[in-house]
């Protein structure tokens, strides 16, 4: 079981690719769809290696992405969520 | 509510009008003051300067008057009652930050002793050449407040007046004194802290969360955040909308650019100061301001000697200018006669009021000193006849 | 961050005017970056949010008081270190911190930066020096390095620049530091360090500007630079900082340069009026403007 999971709220995305290349272990890619503003927004492509270290929320220019350690209660849900301001399109 | 003692220097003084400036600052309330030399200005300064420390306040001489006119304006969201000094030269400079203190509605104000221009001029000497710069010089629309003081009782009295409608109206208020007010010496009066009216700071009593910064009261004036309360505040030169945050819309540049306007013009009857004498039945009215109005009195004597009905009309408020006064006695006199310190400057504004209705005179000086009183005297016996 | 709530939230959240994002910053610009590495300092060092005030000059970088959930002030061109002076000096309790660029903090406010460093005022300055003037379209900055093209050195700059933290030691400040945009950690670190600093305190933080710096010098998009960054760069502390000039494309010197105690303006003028005036003297805590 993954360690960390990261949230993206999609609509902030410039697709600029800091949190896919600096990843340490990534985790990240971009995807081939696009949000409402034309950008690949990055998606889990490799989930269960994601320590939570928030190295692509340091990264993230736009303030669009976050990582966070996997809490410990199975009731938390997993993997790459959306936040409201917008749904990750994959 | 009444001025705090501890900066009310009571009783009878003989102080020039730059000293007597500085202590209607410090009776206002103003504690924060951020200066660069310049003369005729300076000494009000550092009067400040030497006083402030012993009311609890700050002085602090900066690098330039672009620094100083903008430090000022951080000491007032800050919390301070703030103001600055110049002239000519330095008052120049501090165009773009009289537009900051429009735009971001800071109340503070700006002292300027006129001298000589264009340029470095003429730094010892009188003039009264920046009177449309004060209204005019930043870019943009706008509109501000303008006191001329006459003598140092009123360069104390008017250097209050003008922190209670900078607060009031949380405008940029300016006191137009001139080299020889500035420096003239004569007996200024300081009442007791219990006789001078102070206009308190329009702080807000919404809690943070609920309030918009730049939301207009009824006098469409908004009152103010105290910073460091957890408002999260936004200050911005930029247009901006009533959270404070930039809206470039023309829409918002309308309506925003309006009311900063209309804050002024709506309450003009209640900025409104002017000195009127023997206005009725006059054939002519001199219209005059600071140091100028004082050997117009001259001219003013001489003329009622020869038998000729002058009347009087000092503006003590420059802008917003009193044009619905002036329209007034257009309909009543042959003619105004307007001396003042440069080459036509404030009679502008009394031709566009008077609109035809009489004659405008302008009696012109370039600077350097005052009017000769005959001169002003024979434009008025030109007029009369 | 460890997150166990129900719902995790980005640790740069509760700093940001959120009703206000996407921000106006381009793909691949530094300048958000630096301001993730802000928020965990603010977290880190404790900082009392009601008490920690922004003020910004004019450009891209100014536009960061807009976006922070703080007393924020977006001031003229050149003018937020004055603005913040007036700000920390009539309220002392205030952290105030000013957030720029190079092309406003020092080209038209660089008399001001100079003398705010002179007089040890407390204010905290992160200047994110992009090495150009971004928001007007990409013209000659002070800190443009030579050879690089800009819209007004179309042939590329001859003027020479500044080399900040040399400038920024000898005109006073306490604490000087640069790192990149790749250096998210360390500058969070600084700036938290930079919070525990009383006086004037200025870290550079080196960013991407790939829609007129890198395009227009075929150094590729922002991705590009900060691998650049990460190859170039050498960590060294204490470098003496007249060794630390940048230039186009050679290395990156980064690190904590100066650390060091000097009493700040208030503490002089306090002592000062204190001695000299003894009982009369009243010390303006703070200006507050009950009148």
């Amino acid at each position: 079981m993954a360690k960390g999971s990261v949230e993206i709220v999609v609509e902030r995305c410039k697709a600029c690719g800091f949190c896919v290349e600096f990843c340490p272990t990534h985790v990240l890619a971009l995807s081939s769809a696009f949000n409402a503003k034309g950008y690949h927004t990055p998606y889990m492509v490799h989930p269960e290696k994601c320590s939570g270290c928030d190295l692509c929320g340091m990264y993230c220019p736009d303030l669009a992405i976050f990582g966070y350690k996997q809490p410990a209660s199975p009731k938390e849900r997993r993997g790459c969520r959306a936040t409201a301001a917008g749904r990750s399109r994959r | 509510m009444h001025a705090d003692p501890a900066g009310v220097l009571t009783g009878s003084h003989f102080l020039d009008g730059d000293h007597a400036c500085c202590e209607g600052a410090l009776a206002a309330g103003a504690r924060f003051s951020s200066g660069y030399p310049i003369t005729p200005s300076t000494e009000v300064v550092e009067r400040f300067a030497s006083r402030v420390p012993t009311v609890g306040g700050t002085f602090i001489q900066m690098e330039d008057e672009l620094a100083a006119s903008i430090t000022l304006q951080g000491a007032v969201w800050g919390g301070a009652k703030a103001f600055t000094v110049t002239s000519g030269p330095g008052f120049s400079l501090m165009m773009e930050h009289i537009g900051l203190a429009i735009m971001t509605e800071t109340p503070c104000v700006f002292v300027d002793v006129q001298r000589g221009g264009p340029s470095t001029g003429l730094p010892t000497l009188p003039a009264q050449g920046d009177m449309m710069q004060v209204r005019w010089g930043s870019h943009g629309d706008y509109e501000i407040i303008a006191l001329c003081p006459n003598s140092p009782q009123e360069c104390f009295d008017l250097t209050v007046t003008a922190f209670n409608y900078s607060e009031q109206y949380r405008v940029p208020v300016f006191v137009m004194m001139d080299e020889v007010v500035g420096h003239m010496t004569e007996k200024v009066v300081i009442p007791p802290a219990e006789q001078i009216e102070v206009t308190p700071r329009r702080y807000t009593t919404i809690p943070p969360g609920e309030f918009l910064a730049f939301e207009p009261k009824d006098d469409l004036v908004p009152d103010m955040p105290r910073t460091g309360e957890g408002y999260n505040v936004h200050v911005t030169g930029l247009t901006h909308d009533n959270r404070g945050y930039p809206d470039m819309t023309p829409a918002q540049q309308d309506k925003l650019v309006k009311r900063l306007c209309n804050k002024i013009r709506q309450n003009v009857d209640k900025i409104t100061l002017y000195e009127a004498d023997q206005i009725e039945g006059a054939d002519v009215a001199v219209v005059s301001y600071g140091i100028t109005s004082r050997v117009a009195q001259r001219a003013i004597d001489l003329a009622r000697d020869k038998g000729i009905k002058v009347g009087k009309f000092r503006l003590i408020t420059a802008w917003p200018f009193p044009e619905k006064q002036i329209a007034e006695i257009a309909a009543k006199v042959k003619a105004f006669v307007v001396p003042e310190l440069n080459l036509g400057q404030m009679v502008r504004e009394v031709e566009r009021a008077a609109a035809g209705k009489a004659v405008v005179r302008h009696v012109p000086h370039a600077g350097g000193s005052v009017h000769k009183p005959e001169d002003i005297l024979q434009a008025i016996m030109e007029v009369a006849r | 961050m460890t997150t166990i709530g129900i719902t995790p939230t980005n640790p740069v959240e509760p700093f940001l005017r959120t009703d206000r994002m996407p921000h106006i910053w381009c793909p691949g610009c530094g300048i958000g970056t630096s301001v993730n590495s802000f928020a965990r300092a603010l977290t880190e060092a404790n900082m009392d949010l009601k008490n920690v005030a922004i003020v910004s000059g004019i450009g891209c970088t100014g536009r960061v008081a807009g976006y922070m959930k703080l007393d924020s002030f977006h001031t003229t061109h050149g003018r937020a270190i004055p603005f913040a002076t007036g700000l920390k000096l009539a309220n002392p309790k205030l952290n105030v911190v000013v957030y720029s660029g190079d092309g406003d903090l020092f080209a038209i406010g660089g008399n001001h930066l100079i003398h705010a460093a002179r007089r040890n005022v407390d204010i905290k300055v992160v200047c994110v020096n992009n090495l150009i003037y971004a928001m007007t379209g990409g013209q000659t900055a002070p800190t443009t390095p030579g050879d690089v093209v800009t819209s007004t050195n179309p042939y590329g700059t001859y003027d020479p620049s500044f080399n900040l933290p040399y400038l920024v030691e000898a005109a006073g400040a306490v604490y000087v530091a640069r790192w990149t945009a790749f250096h998210v950690r360390q500058l969070a670190r600084a700036m938290e360090e930079m919070f525990t600093k009383k006086g004037f305190s200025f870290i550079e933080v080196l960013s991407p500007c790939p829609t007129l710096y890198q395009r227009r010098n075929k150094m590729g998009d922002g991705l590009d630079t900060m691998k650049f960054y990460k190859e170039k760069s050498r960590i060294k502390n204490g470098a003496p900082t007249n060794e630390v000039a940048l230039s186009k494309s050679g290395e990156i010197i980064v690190g904590k340069f100066v650390d060091r105690e000097r009493a700040d303006y208030r503490d002089l003028m306090h002592d000062q009026l204190e001695e000299v005036l003894g009982d009369q003297y009243v010390e303006a805590e703070a200006c507050e403007c009950s009148i």
